[in-house]
């Protein structure tokens, strides 16, 4: 019970863990893209449609993830180089994908999915209580806890990360240093992109191996509000993700227990929680300006 | 394809017909200029005479219009500030490219085009900090630091990479003075060692000082070449400003027993943010027919000061400022205007101003309250007619030269946008002015004009309070002088008595019983508060 009740916690952790982690890097480099529910439903719509058509998830995976890039290159070319208001523009890739999502996934809907296997290693798998835990999951949950520490590692501990940190801080300094901002803030976003489309390729291929017409259900709009309680740290948008995660699992085994709450009022829970522990662990407000990109959200014109 | 290393006549730099054009305005317009090896060069000129625009082009931040570059006899063209860096140009900027959210040595290693470990940077960054005399903590963050400290990492992160020219745009503008003779002392070790600056800079003694060679700037022509050490300040300035410069006059004050029109009496801040200034316990007492100036290195509190004083901020206690008598720490900018105070702040564009509205539409919207009776009327409409007249007034009072009858802020110069802002407040007569950076980059002949009429209006019975970081300009306009150091204001010392090497030591910190010969002086200035405040913090500061 322990177990499948932990095991249902990260599947519903995942999907969120994953399209934060790549928002973090995109608001890291100055850009907020509004467009990570959008990405994500078109990664989830191509994640299926390939899965289910050539009978491979793992083509359906990268499917997935070249889709979300690409869509995130719209948005890219959008704010960058034409450089439109990145809250409007992100807005409406959202309400693109959700809408162009709907329409390439008519045909797919009702037909039976493929699902993504777990992983399975014969005694250590078997192991009890822990075993399918930590050695029986499906690939993308290794990934995302790679992903996590693969962040971590690249923002704090790489030249590279620490060059994305301040073009995120101040982008005019950077781009005087002769930093090219406009390219690295275009990587930036399609990392994010790709994994929005990785994200909803779980929940297509994962989740509910099923195409339903919005089926990322506001996911994408929980990640983007991880990453800013989380104050823009890897690790933190993990912990926020999985208290998400289990407080969404916990307040549904309340729900069917018939606990005498309106069941409304727990259906809130899991965003009330998450709010208010990424806030009371974000309470000091040095660390947490020192770790808000400064530029984030602001055009950027080189002169030259 | 540059490092053809010639010795002899050869300069290091040689610049012919340099040009670039912004739309209409030529910033650069053929501009020439050669740097030998182990010369300072100084680059004079007005705000706006396209210094910055030049060098920007060197260091390959631009691109040139027209106009050829020599380095080391070769032609070349600088496509990139790595490629500048490369070349062997380093610049140290007016406004830092620093970034206050990484450490110092994150900073420096930024700027190295090659992969170096931060323990590498932070130790090499140790042995140049101690080679030249620039004491720096590698690992702390940008945003604590004081603006002298930011500039060391500017200059220990561009000596890193060896450069054979270094550019420092007005290095100085944000120095004590006592910091800036440090860092002419650092320049000149490095002319020793055969390195060339190119030394931006509007003020003429350092110049004088500190250069071998002058080329002048005006309206983006290079209008003379000239040695500074034959020449003197009054020549130097006719030549930038190209007539002669006005200083302002400031009869005595009227003498006898004055009101008080501004007390502020205790006021305390927490800081805002992770990287402002708490303001700790400040004390004044300006009275009628005064002007106060506050000196103080940029970042000190004197923008926090500012918004406390202008009701932008409101403090927990009314009393504790208290504006012609009335305890005002609780009312907001209008109430406090609507008791005759008029305040100037520091940032002209998007504070002083709306950028996109014109200026009549600027004047009402600091002034709705205050002239509610004259420019609006009876259901509360806006009068057009009356407040264009009033803007007309304005801008033929303060002179301001702007292109079409009614324009936008955004497109008047600096200089004439500040003329018009501070002419804004001085129609209606105020009896407390106050005023933070009041000729920040506007040019000589607007700056003289407004430094005039603020002398003239506490002449006229008014008080006024002048916040700048130009000392200059506050011996120029001021009474007294008091210091705001990190967050501290020490007593007023009157003009008479003060020198720019006291001040100067009280703007780099130190103790106001050193820098002040006895306590006498601020006797003239609410002395009990004065001596009070400043016992009370010697602890705080050690």
């Amino acid at each position: 019970m322990f177990e499948a009740v932990v095991i249902t916690i990260a599947t519903a952790a995942t999907p969120l863990l994953i399209a934060a982690m790549g928002e973090l890097v995109v608001e890291r480099s100055g850009v907020l893209n509004l467009g990570v529910e959008g990405m994500m439903i078109m990664g989830a719509v191509t994640g299926f449609a390939v899965a289910q058509t050539t009978g491979s998830p793992w083509l359906g995976v990268f499917a997935a993830i070249a889709m979300g890039a690409a869509f995130s290159l719209l948005f890219a070319f959008l704010t960058l180089t034409l450089v439109t208001n990145q809250v409007a523009t992100g807005l409406a890739l959202t309400l693109l994908g959700l809408g162009l999502s709907g329409m390439i996934g008519e045909a797919f809907i009702g037909l039976p999915g493929v699902k993504m296997g777990t992983l399975y290693i014969p005694w250590l798998t078997d192991l009890p209580y822990v075993g399918r835990l930590v050695f029986g999951q499906d690939p993308i949950f290794y990934i995302s806890i790679l992903l996590t520490a693969g962040v971590a590692w690249f923002l704090f501990y790489t030249k590279a990360g620490l060059t994305l940190r301040a073009v995120g801080d101040n982008h005019a300094s950077a781009h005087a240093l002769g930093i090219k901002v406009t390219a690295i803030r275009y990587l930036a976003v399609m990392f994010g992109g790709a994994c929005a489309g990785l994200a909803g390729a779980f929940l297509a291929l994962v989740y509910v191996p099923q195409w339903v017409e919005g089926m990322s259900a506001g996911r994408g709009w929980i990640a983007l509000a991880l990453v800013v309680f989380a104050s823009w740290r890897p690790w933190r948008v993990l912990a926020g993700a999985y208290l998400f995660g289990a407080v969404s699992i916990g307040q549904l085994h309340a729900q069917a227990l018939g606990w005498p709450i309106p069941s409304q009022l727990l259906s809130a829970l899991p965003y009330l929680a998450t709010i208010a522990v990424l806030v009371l662990i974000s309470r000091n407000r040095r660390l947490t300006m020192v770790n808000t990109p400064a530029c984030l959200g602001q055009p950027f014109v080189p002169d030259r | 394809m540059s490092e053809t290393r010639e010795t002899g006549a050869v300069p290091l730099l040689e610049v012919r017909g340099l040009t670039k054009v912004f739309g209409q305005l030529r910033a650069c317009d053929g501009i020439d200029l050669t740097i030998g090896k182990g010369e300072i060069h100084a680059l004079l000129g007005e705000n706006g005479a396209g210094k910055s625009t030049f060098v920007k082009m060197l260091f390959g931040s631009l691109e040139p219009a027209s106009g050829d570059i020599f380095w080391n006899g070769s032609r070349v063209a600088i496509r990139s500030p790595a490629h500048a860096r490369k070349l062997g140009i380093g610049m140290v900027f007016q406004h830092f490219s620093l970034f206050e959210a990484l450490t110092a040595a994150e900073n420096i290693l930024l700027s190295l085009d090659d992969d170096t470990s931060i323990v590498e940077i932070a130790g090499k960054a140790h042995d140049v900090s101690k080679a030249y005399g620039l004491p720096l903590d590698p690992y702390a963050l940008v945003g604590d630091l004081s603006v002298g400290e930011r500039q060391r990492i500017e200059i220990i992160r561009c000596l890193l990479q060896e450069p054979q020219l270094i550019i420092l745009d007005e290095p100085t503008s944000v120095l004590t003075p006592q910091e800036a003779d440090k860092l002419f002392e650092t320049l000149e070790r490095l002319r020793e060692e055969g390195k060339s600056i190119l030394y931006i800079s509007h003020r003429l003694e350092e110049v004088k000082r500190l250069c071998d060679r002058a080329t002048v700037l005006r309206h983006g022509k290079v209008v003379a070449h000239c040695d500074p050490r034959k020449e003197t300040a009054a020549s130097l300035a006719r030549m930038m400003v190209g007539s002669e410069v006005v200083t302002a006059e400031r009869p005595p004050a009227a003498a006898g027993e004055r009101a008080e029109l501004l007390g502020i009496c205790g006021l305390s801040r927490k800081p805002a943010g992770p990287f402002s200034i708490p303001l700790r316990n400040i004390w004044l007492s300006l009275k009628a027919g005064e002007v106060l100036g506050i000196a103080g290195v940029a970042g000190n509190g004197q923008g926090e000061f500012f918004e406390a004083v202008s009701g932008e901020v409101l403090q927990d206690s009314a009393d504790v400022i208290r504006i012609r008598g009335a305890a005002v720490g609780r009312l907001d900018i209008s109430g406090r205007r609507l008791l005759g105070a008029a305040f100037v702040p520091e940032e002209r564009l998007g504070h002083g101003a709306a950028p996109r509205m014109k200026l009549s539409e600027n004047l009402l919207l600091s002034r709705f309250r205050t002239d509610a009776a004259t420019f609006l009327g009876r259901l509360g409409l806006i009068r057009t007619p009356v407040i264009a007249g009033a803007a007309q007034r304005i801008v033929a009072e303060m002179d301001v030269r702007k292109s079409a009858d009614d324009p936008e802020a955004a497109s008047l110069s600096g200089g004439n946008l500040q003329k018009f802002i501070i002419g804004r407040e001085l129609d209606r007569k105020p009896a407390v002015m106050v005023v933070n950076q009041p000729t920040w980059g506007v040019d000589a002949g607007a700056a003289a004009r407004i430094r005039q009429a603020l002398i003239d209006l506490a002449r006229a019975g008014s008080a006024v309070l002048v916040i700048s970081q130009d000392l200059d300009e506050l011996f120029e306009v001021s009474d007294a002088i008091a210091v705001m150091h990190d967050g501290q204001l020490s007593a007023p010392i009157p003009v008479a008595e003060a020198t720019p090497e006291r001040i100067g030591l009280l703007m780099g910190g130190a103790d106001a019983a050193n820098a002040s010969h006895g306590a006498g002086h601020g006797a003239s200035h609410d002395g009990s508060h004065g001596s009070g405040h400043g016992l009370g913090h010697s602890g705080e500061v050690a």
